[in-house]
């Protein structure tokens, strides 16, 4: 084959458009999302909670969590004058089918569902050798399971217990605040199945959320303060006791 | 060009590390993933793939567009805040095909005692019910789930 200047010529602007295409990568699912305005969090009412676990059994249904393991789960604390310092903590599979009934006692019972607290500096993502976990600009910790390896050192550098590595497909797995519902405007399985909006899906950048108003006129805690993750999941009238 | 009379060999050498360097050039523009360092030290075409999951809770929105009767029912009551999904469970299947896909009418006896089971631990404001209530008769025979006072009537 004879290649004259002039192919050449022709050739080179179409190489550049299909060089162009193949950079640009995968379009992005939803087209009307930005990314740059939001910031996602959470906030779980605990006095709302009644330990149904609706939340722990959608969350299994939208992302086909495996048996064992949990994104989300319900634990109910038992607080007593005896056992303040370390009051009985129960979550039978993880809330999945509720909770054994309480009898009339001495002490206080709550409920506490816990989830991945999206933190905004992340130990999670600053152990990750590879780059395969990250804080997206949205503010949502997710895990690129094409690129884990699945070294877990993400797994035990979470504070809070949020992640597993997947017994199928050997990456580090965990909650992804249902990043692929709330890019399409809708809210996360967790908060659709949620009866008594104990648990509400937050956007901090957004301006009109209700969120807001509701951390101005309540008493409002993130778990583990102390180690500086700067946790996204707020708790109302979070008990003491809580770990 | 007395200085580099014998060096040669480092001339040698030199290119020797040149081509190494291109070579891992070369290497690393192949092997990085071209999204990677969009936004930060990871893949940034991961997160559109994680967003382009299924979806399988249709949202209360998607509902209410063709049930509106059981939404103005449910909107009357106690119920208001409950959303279809929490006792219907996922549907968007339903949604994308409604012909198709049919749901199947939940189980009161099942449903109702999962958030009104009595228990000292819930909130004590919370409607709850001991298991001899009504000696067992099914729920639905005096309130209607999407507005379960007794007023509004059962059996629906």
């Amino acid at each position: 084959m004879n290649i004259s200047r002039r192919h050449i010529l022709v050739l080179l602007p179409a190489a550049a458009v299909a060089w162009k295409s193949i950079l640009a990568g995968t379009p992005e699912a939803s087209p009307n999302y930005a990314m740059s305005e939001h910031w996602w969090g959470m906030l779980i009412d605990i006095p709302k909670c009644i330990g149904c676990g609706n939340c722990v059994r959608a969350c299994r249904a939208e992302n086909d969590v495996p048996d064992g393991f949990f994104r989300t789960w319900v634990e109910r604390y038992h607080v007593t004058d005896e056992n303040m310092s370390s009051p009985e903590v129960i979550s039978p599979n993880g809330g999945k089918e509720g909770f054994p009934e309480a009898k009339e006692d001495a002490g206080k019972y709550f409920f506490v569902p816990k989830l991945c607290n999206h933190c905004a500096d992340s130990p999670c993502t600053q152990v990750c050798p590879v780059g395969a976990t990250f804080v997206s600009p949205d503010g949502v910790v997710l895990v690129d399971q094409k690129y884990c390896l699945g070294c877990a050192y993400c797994v035990q550098a979470c504070p809070y217990g949020c992640r597993y590595i997947h017994p199928e497909k050997k990456v580090a797995d965990k909650c992804t605040l249902c990043y692929h519902r709330i890019t399409k405007g809708l809210t996360t399985a967790c908060c659709e199945a949620c009866p008594t909006g104990a648990r509400q899906l937050a956007d901090l950048k957004n301006p009109s959320d209700p969120i807001h108003e509701f951390l101005k006129t309540h008493s409002v805690q993130v778990l583990k303060p102390q180690m500086a993750t700067g946790a996204k999941v707020y708790y109302n009238s979070l008990d003491g006791s809580v770990r | 060009m007395s200085v580099f009379r014998d060096a040669g060999h480092l001339f040698r050498f030199a290119g020797l590390f040149v081509i190494a360097f291109l070579a891992f050039l070369l290497i690393r523009g192949y092997v990085v993933p071209k999204s990677f360092g969009q936004y930060g030290h990871y893949r940034g075409n991961a997160i559109g793939e994680i967003a382009a999951r299924p979806v399988h809770f249709a949202g209360h929105q998607a509902c209410e567009t063709c049930h509106g009767d059981e939404a103005a029912a449910k909107q009357a009551g106690k119920h208001a805040h409950v959303n279809c999904e929490a006792c219907h469970g996922p549907l968007a299947k339903h949604a994308d095909d409604p012909s198709s896909v049919t749901p199947v009418k939940p189980d009161t006896a099942v449903l109702c005692i999962r958030c009104h089971a009595a228990s000292a631990a819930k909130p004590k404001g919370f409607p709850q019910i001991a298991a001899d209530h009504m000696s067992g008769i099914p729920c639905q025979t005096c309130h209607q789930p999407h507005n379960p006072a007794i007023s509004a009537g059962g059996a629906k």
